[in-house]
């Protein structure tokens, strides 16, 4: 076992798909594919063909607008026919663009020219190529891999390659390092000579005994892997998280606003791993990716590599299709993953895991009770947290307390939500308080830059003023000291004017030094 | 296309619903109450069902008055839980307006009054026992039996709840507490020894000791399914035997042993079911040694000072103030925050 345990978090056994031994099944492609623009963290790729024409697999169909952003590609041979906004499973249910390939059934398939001497590469320069693959991170959050490697410490010192695979419901990494295990060792080689980094590490899940296995072969029968480390991790959740895992593995402890790069860290997902090499030693494109189609609501769970952009319809289909108490389709994982509303909606770079949950494995029924203060949430809570005390102050409407009290440090793994014995839908809250605090800290930076305008302008006005009183005073000093010498004589004056314009002209020079003599 | 209903993460089955906690420290309570049954008699029954009766009604009537749904709470356990801690504080014989009292005080004010289930800064329980304490001194301190003595039957029991006079010719023995007993001795400056030759407490070990002992039991198994928090009963007793020990070590004629202190009064059921109580106890780990701790140390200041036997109650209520303050100070240091 690596390093330090984490606290909270719960023992979590694997899904029985991370550790089965059989074969991947390859799902053909449908007849048709809709592959979105936006399959990743970032800006969407703006699509780069034109309805009609011919694609192969492969072949690049948007273009990435900046360095936060990816390629995308075909993920079948076939003719570009529709190009237009189409729901792809984001928990807001707003619309992506996607290109609809009628698929032709053909293996027409181009590639990127191999890099056989990525050794010489810069990080740039793999960058570079990592986004034209389109390779994005694989472990469900999306982030293009490019960014990631082009922002990473000067001193990256660690680089740890994540197979922690916690989630109760999911395996298609353990898939991956077990059917992928080569791809898996020399990605992490490859992706550490790049780096420079002094430690390399294949952090895997304790109880995934084929994926280990596979990647000890692996590592064997590398020249160049003499130094990767695989480490075994705890059969923990949330192990898989960043902040987690960089704890267990490089004994650093993020801070609520820091990323591993903070600390000289950097962690890819070891599907991610792979991809990127098969992205430099192939030239092949991300047009596919390996799903576990899981729960107790199809009929013959299982594991699939899929074109990207297959419908997930197809995929419960290939797994035996619905059992008949199926009641929840969730995107991801089963702690933390969206529920859909449909299953007609694309499979993207970041889905790792169809969950068909049937109504036995929910139990709908529960009612939310009163909190009890059990302190359950407490315990299990990875980051530390008072969760039932932080969904209190959410509840109420007092975000700042929230907080205070250390809701940027929720990472929101949902174990709070698991344990709870009155059934609070904490996580449901806490993601609610997570949401008013962005609104409240981008109103908050808005009302600051209003505020400063505010400021700056009311200075500006007051210099302005002081100007324009500086040059009144200017032109009446010169004014009086023209007119000074031609000053009417008091002989030819009234005895009342005279004494008046003597005041006067006393006054004046009492109040400036240098002004006019009068007489 | 087929279409779902969506719902927020997770996506588990939900954990122990808070009635199964309940109906758990209920089943845990059983074996001590059992003890409790056989050395005192068939009152103790008696009094639970009655305590239930009258905290049910007591939760109906509160729950209509604000306006909740009764289905939710009426039957959620935690008045069963409440009504039967109770039950264990009062004599076995008590009348049956003591338990009347007692839950009104302890579910219609303590509980409902502050807003229901969760709610409420202090234990209902211990608020019923302390306002019955202080009303009815006599009715609440007469235990009746000690061991050798004859044991009323249900039907003498429930008599003696109903008309409030205890069964013929039992009067002689309205018995103390050896508690009780030793308070009042040690008041008038006897020591131990003299006292434990006391014609009232020989024969010992007393039934309190085996019901502690099966309490200890019941509240061990909580422990083990984590209803309980391990924290705060192993506080309570680590508590007693670090304060308690130098002083007996130093005098032991005037000093109780610390085991003497565990296994008299009712402290190892204060430990392992009203210490324990999270809605009025403090919430985090840290808090709960803290208030583990304080709590033992109340008790020994009142048992040795106070004017009343025992003060589990009052040691309990004074902890129960101050749980915010504790928890307020004893928040958890956050991820990422040093270690």
């Amino acid at each position: 076992m690596a390093g330090a345990r984490f606290s909270g978090g719960a023992a979590i056994e694997p899904s029985p798909l991370a550790v089965e031994d059989r074969p991947l099944a390859r799902l053909p492609a449908p007849s048709r594919v809709y592959v979105p623009m936006l399959q990743h963290q970032g800006t969407p790729a703006r699509p780069c063909v034109g309805v009609g024409q011919r694609v192969a697999r492969g072949e690049r169909i948007g273009v990435a607008l900046d360095e936060y952003s990816a390629d995308v590609h075909a993920s079948c041979s076939g003719v570009v026919r529709v190009i237009a906004a189409r729901e792809c499973g984001h928990p807001s249910g707003r619309a992506v663009t996607c290109i609809g390939i009628d698929c032709d059934g053909g293996d027409d398939f181009v590639t990127l020219p191999p890099l056989p001497g990525w050794r010489q590469l810069d990080r740039f320069e793999l960058a570079a190529r990592l986004q034209a693959a389109g390779i994005v991170g694989l472990g469900g959050a999306a982030f293009p891999a490019a960014a990631k490697l082009a922002t990473a410490s000067l001193d990256t010192h660690t680089l740890i390659v994540n197979g922690a695979e916690s989630d109760p419901c999911a395996g298609s990494d353990a898939a991956v390092m077990r059917l992928r295990g080569d791809d898996v060792v020399a990605g992490a080689v490859m992706l550490g000579h790049v780096l420079s980094a002094r430690r390399v590490v294949i952090a895997v899940n304790a109880a995934l005994m084929p994926a280990l296995s596979a990647l000890h072969r692996a590592r064997a029968a590398n020249g160049d892997a003499t130094d990767i480390e695989v480490v075994e991790l705890p059969a923990h959740y949330p192990q898989g998280s960043e902040r987690q895992l960089v704890y267990t593995v490089a004994s650093e402890s993020l801070g609520a606003d820091e990323l591993p790069r903070d600390r000289g860290v950097l962690v890819f997902n070891v599907a991610t791993a792979a991809a990127a090499w098969r992205a430099v030693a192939h030239g092949e494109a991300l047009v596919s990716r390996v799903v576990t189609v899981a729960g107790r609501g199809v009929r013959e769970p299982c594991t699939l590599e899929v074109p990207l952009g297959t419908p997930i319809a197809d995929l419960v289909a290939a797994a035996g299709g619905y059992a008949e108490d199926a009641r929840r389709l969730v995107a991801g994982g089963a702690m933390a993953g969206p529920s859909l509303p449909h299953d007609d909606i694309p499979v993207a770079k970041g889905t790792y895991n169809v969950l068909v949950l049937s109504s036995a494995e929910l139990q709908l029924d529960a009612v939310d009770m009163p909190c009890i203060r059990c302190g359950e949430c407490a315990r299990v809570c990875p980051s530390r947290l008072l969760p039932q005390s932080i969904v209190a102050d959410i509840r109420g409407g007092d975000t700042a307390t929230a907080i205070e009290r250390g809701l940027d440090d929720c990472i929101e793994c949902g174990l709070c939500d698991t344990v709870c014995p009155s059934h609070i839908p904490l996580l449901h809250w806490l993601r609610h308080g997570i949401g008013e605090a962005t609104i409240a800290a981008s109103e908050r930076a808005l009302a600051d830059r209003s505020r400063m305008a505010h400021h700056a302008r009311n200075a500006r006005l007051a210099m302005l003023a002081e100007e324009r009183s500086r040059r009144l005073a200017e032109r009446e000093r010169a004014a009086l000291a023209n007119r000074g010498p031609a000053a009417p004589s008091a002989a030819a004056m009234p005895d009342v004017l005279a004494a008046a314009l003597a005041k006067a002209r006393a006054g004046l020079r009492s109040d400036n030094d240098n002004g006019p003599s009068g007489s | 296309m087929r279409t779902f209903e969506t719902a927020q993460a997770p996506h588990r089955p939900p954990a122990r619903s808070l009635r199964s906690v309940m109906l758990l420290v209920c089943a845990a309570l059983l074996p001590g109450t059992l003890v409790q049954a056989v050395m005192l008699g068939s009152g103790v029954i008696v009094q639970v069902l009655l305590c239930t009766t009258f905290a049910l009604l007591v939760e109906a009537v509160m729950l209509r008055l604000r306006g909740q749904p009764l289905s939710r709470f009426l039957f959620d356990g935690s008045a069963l839980v409440t009504a039967w801690l109770f039950a264990l504080c009062i004599p076995p014989l008590a009348p049956w307006w003591i338990a009347a009292t007692g839950m009104l005080a302890a579910i219609g004010m303590a509980k409902q009054a502050f807003g229901g289930l969760g709610r409420n800064p202090f234990n209902p329980a211990m608020v019923g026992y302390v306002l019955v304490l202080l009303c009815w001194p006599l009715e609440v301190s007469r235990w009746g039996a000690t061991p050798g003595d004859w044991v009323p039957g249900v039907v003498d029991s429930v008599r003696a709840v109903i008309t409030g006079a205890f069964p013929g010719g039992w009067d002689a023995v309205t018995g103390a507490t050896p508690l009780t007993v030793e308070h009042e001795l040690m008041a008038r400056g006897m020591t131990l020894p003299e006292i434990q030759a006391d014609a009232r407490i020989t024969g010992s070990p007393h039934p309190a000791s085996w019901s502690a002992l099966a309490f200890a039991l019941g509240g061990l198994a909580l422990c083990a399914l984590r209803v309980v928090d391990w924290r705060t009963p192993l506080s309570v007793i680590g508590g007693i035997v670090l304060l308690a020990t130098p002083p007996w070590i130093l005098d032991g004629d005037l000093n109780a042993s610390p085991l003497h202190h565990l296994l008299s009064g009712g402290l190892v059921l204060a430990a392992f079911f009203i210490a324990s109580d999270p809605v009025s106890g403090a919430g985090t780990a840290r808090g709960r040694w803290l208030f583990g701790f304080g709590f033992a140390a109340l008790v020994l200041v009142f048992r040795a000072w106070g004017p009343h036997p025992d003060g589990i109650a009052f040691a309990i209520l004074l902890m129960n103030g101050l749980a915010p303050l504790i928890d307020r100070y004893t928040a958890p240091r956050r991820f990422g925050q040093g270690r």
